[in-house]
């Protein structure tokens, strides 16, 4: 296509000003560790995957935010550091508040922040005014695209985030808003023990059947896997979104403070028991007894803490994960002899009662050869590298799963399971309702997350109002509703009229998260589009999916013109030149249409394309069976 | 290996889940065979795969794996895979409107639930476990036999229905030994 080659240059130049002009060009992709503690960003470098380090040579980005008067802002280790001065306005561990209501808190009064209970998702108030979990979140983010930009001297694509695989629908989605108030192309989220084990499986080429076990900060995670050759199935997961190494400093705390007669008087002292028992957590690990000192406002308090007695009191937390690691187990239909090894992810996880107790259950030795603060990160930027066509010869796909049950509320307050836990995603679930009134043209449904059979128990998600319904007699109308989930784990819901085919509208009101005009207010006074206005940003999005569109037509052309008769491949390049021919234009909708007139003309060369894929798929695997 | 003559057709979204895997319409199947299979056509049509390209292609991709999925959990599991074939020979399974089941399969259902009353111990309880998976093996390969070699439909819902019974008496007896486990 001689006519293809000069205008595609252009194309690039117009959008993408930071980019090589060849559309073979390495992509930058990164994978990001959006941890409670801490965050890391990695990416794949000359073909190995690894942690972007600061201009000081740390990795790790403690995960804390320090608003500053006159709109400045301190973000990482010196916020961290300077916590003490200013705890109202200083965000730690922000990732408990994503997608949470103040209700969801057990303890409110125990964190030093100003909550607010804004509809959707509490904020914090603070000197820049309220915030939300999801802008501080956007703010670590943001930090470490900058990290990676400087590294690289270049735009980054896209972005893989990671999310404890007991994320819920609302904390999918308000991790999902984050990165998109960062400026970052979410390319994926994926679950952190999927990554750990991407990370693990293709270091060591491992094959077979592998447990992951994550003990964090705030959350534990369990997964088992099956590996083989660049396939990553997820057999099931489970965990504890409230379980993880603070509850054992905690436990380190109370020993502290019943055997030396102390107090914690005041929100200082507090802080300096926690920072203390870290400390001394760390020193137990290696260590049969370790000391325990911290200047309380009472007084010095020293006492020398047992390797023994700290199990003692830890144990009903081992404990617990070990629960869920069995019925992990049970929900994949293996035994503990299954499993070939047991991957140890989160810094909790160095405490030696826990590996014993793990290997013990699992009967393997734990796998720790990879820094467990770091896999995470490394795992999402190999699928980052692997989404964003850099690796066109490796074989990489996960197969998850999610984690938590969807149902809908029915009479007596009861949930109705719609789609199973431990369903491999992406999947759909069709459930068919009548209505019960005569001419009755709405319906309501209320969409709960969760395992448990009385609505007052699961996480309430959204309520849907499916609207113009054609009015028939009472229980008449089939209304089929479908609930997608996608790659990603987040929900979609459709709806349609069986027998009239009419497609009913639906309202979403979410339980949790942000409406989209809410992220839009964020988006407007957000610092990263602070110079850009309503317009630009629609433009400079509409150019990109038309630049997304023009060159995966073309690469689609060049694989399977044959599909194609000459009328046809006439008819596509006409759409395509088209689109060129709009780029310049300042309007966004004149070059959404046009786009969209492009995707509308190529669905059907798409479908034959799947077609194809799909039938070399099972010719190919009929050589294989036979051969 | 069964023939590929399938192949030659443009598969849709509304192709059968044995033709979609490519295998033959039996209850018979070599799960390693199908495990592979669905990779290979995951490997095809999951949407990271189509990460690169338009809006068009993603939405195509999502259809495709939602419904490759859908045929994977059906074909895998044996029961859900009984009841699939009988639908597609023209005998669908009725399960809430047709309850009715032979007496002495109901006499056998209400002593199972008074033995779960009185099982208070794990070893009562995996006993049970086992003499109810037994019983599904034995319903099982009743089934297969219908479907396969005598084609008699009407036996295997009969069959399947039962399989039904048992799996929720199943569900209830493993929650008893997950209570007993966490106490």
């Amino acid at each position: 296509m001689p006519e293809g080659t000069t205008p595609t240059m252009a194309l690039l130049q117009i959008s993408e000003p930071g980019q090589a002009p060849d559309p073979h060009a390495r992509r930058i992709a990164i994978g990001i560790d959006l941890g409670t503690t801490h965050s890391l960003v990695a990416s794949v470098r000359n073909g190995v995957a690894e942690c972007l380090p600061d201009e000081h040579g740390q990795v790790i980005l403690p995960s804390a935010v320090r608003y500053l008067p006159e709109g400045k802002r301190l973000i990482g280790a010196p916020a961290l550091a300077s916590q003490s001065q200013d705890p109202a306005n200083t965000i730690v561990s922000v990732k408990r508040f994503m997608g949470r209501g103040l209700k969801d808190l057990p303890h409110p009064d125990h964190f030093p922040y100003a909550f607010a209970n804004q509809p959707g998702m509490l904020s914090l108030n603070t000197l820049h005014g309220l915030k939300s979990p999801v802008e501080v979140s956007a703010e670590i983010l943001a930090c470490l695209r900058q990290r990676a930009e400087d590294t690289f001297n270049d735009d980054i694509y896209g972005a893989v985030i990671t999310v404890p695989a007991y994320f819920d629908d609302a904390q999918r989605q308000a991790t999902k808003d984050a990165a998109h108030m960062a400026g970052l192309h979410l390319l994926r989220l994926i679950n952190e023990p999927t990554a750990a084990a991407i990370a693990y499986g293709l270091d060591n080429a491992s094959e077979g059947v592998y447990a992951v076990y994550d003990l964090g900060g705030g959350t534990f995670d369990i997964s088992i896997l099956r590996m083989s050759r660049g396939v990553f199935e997820v057999l099931s997961t489970g965990g504890d979104s409230a379980l993880g190494g603070d509850d054992y400093d905690r436990c380190l705390l109370e020993l502290a403070l019943e055997q030396s007669q102390h107090q914690a008087l005041n929100e200082m002292d507090a802080s300096l028991l926690l920072t203390a028992a870290r400390a001394c957590k760390e020193q137990l690990s290696t260590q049969e007894h370790a000391m325990f000192s911290a200047a309380l406002s009472d007084g010095l308090l020293t006492t020398t803490i047992q390797r023994t007695e700290f199990e003692d009191r830890a144990q009903p937390l081992t404990h617990k994960t070990l629960q869920a690691v069995k019925k992990a187990l049970r929900d994949a239909g293996l035994k503990a002899e299954d499993i070939q090894g047991v991957v140890m992810v989160g810094g909790s996880t160095c405490m030696p009662h826990v590996q014993s107790a793990v290997a013990a259950l699992l009967n393997c030795t734990p796998l720790n050869n990879l820094n467990p603060d770091e896999v995470v990160a490394i795992g999402a930027a190999i699928q980052a590298n692997q989404l964003s066509g850099n690796n066109p010869d490796g074989e990489l796909l996960l197969l998850d799963v999610i984690p938590l049950s969807l149902g809908i509320e029915t009479m007596g307050g009861l949930v109705e399971r719609i789609v199973p836990r431990n369903q491999t995603i992406p999947t759909a679930m069709a459930q068919d309702f009548t209505t019960y009134q005569d001419g009755q043209t709405a319906l309501a449904l209320h969409v709960l997350q969760g395992e448990r059979d009385l609505v007052k128990d699961c996480r309430s998600l959204a309520r849907f109002e499916l609207k113009g319904i054609p009015p028939m007699a009472a229980g008449s109308a089939r209304i089929r509703v479908t609930f997608t989930v996608d790659a990603d784990g987040l929900l979609s819901v459709s709806a349609v009229e069986t027998k009239s085919g009419v497609h009913a509208q639906i309202d979403v009101k979410p339980s949790y998260g942000l409406s989209d005009e809410q992220i839009a207010a964020m988006l407007q006074d957000s610092f990263h589009t602070a110079e850009l206005d309503k317009n630009a940003r629609a433009l400079a999005e509409a150019r990109l999916e038309a630049d997304r569109m023009w060159l995966a037509t073309q690469s689609a052309l060049k694989a399977d013109a044959q599909l194609l008769s000459a009328d046809e491949q006439a008819v596509i390049q006409q759409l395509m030149d088209a689109v060129l021919a709009i780029k310049t234009s300042q309007v966004p909708a004149d070059i959404e249409a046009a786009t969209e007139a492009l995707a509308k003309g190529t669905e059907a060369f798409a479908a034959a394309r799947m077609n194809n894929g799909i039938r070399k798929a099972l010719a190919g695997q009929h050589i294989g069976a036979m051969s | 290996m069964q023939s590929a003559g399938s192949l030659q057709q443009p598969l849709s979204l509304a192709a059968t889940d044995f033709e979609l895997f490519g295998l033959p319409t039996q209850f018979e199947l070599n799960r390693d065979h199908l495990d592979a299979q669905w990779k290979a056509l995951q490997l095809r049509v999951h949407p990271d795969q189509f990460a690169l390209h338009g809006s068009a292609d993603k939405r195509l991709a999502l259809q495709w794996s939602v419904r490759v999925n859908e045929a994977y959990q059906r074909l895998k599991n044996p029961l859900r895979r009984a009841a699939y074939l009988c639908e597609l020979q023209g005998v669908p399974l009725q399960a809430e409107d047709n309850t009715s089941m032979p007496a002495a399969f109901l006499m056998q259902q209400m002593q199972w639930r008074e033995d779960l009353d009185e099982a208070h111990t794990k070893a009562a309880l995996t006993s049970l476990q086992s003499e109810v998976h037994r019983a599904q093996q034995l319903a099982l390969q009743r089934c297969a036999h219908s479907l396969d070699i005598d084609q008699n439909w009407l036996a295997a819902v009969q069959e399947v229905r039962a399989l039904m019974f048992m799996e929720r008496f199943e569900e209830d007896l493993n929650d008893r030994l997950d209570r007993l486990e966490d106490a």
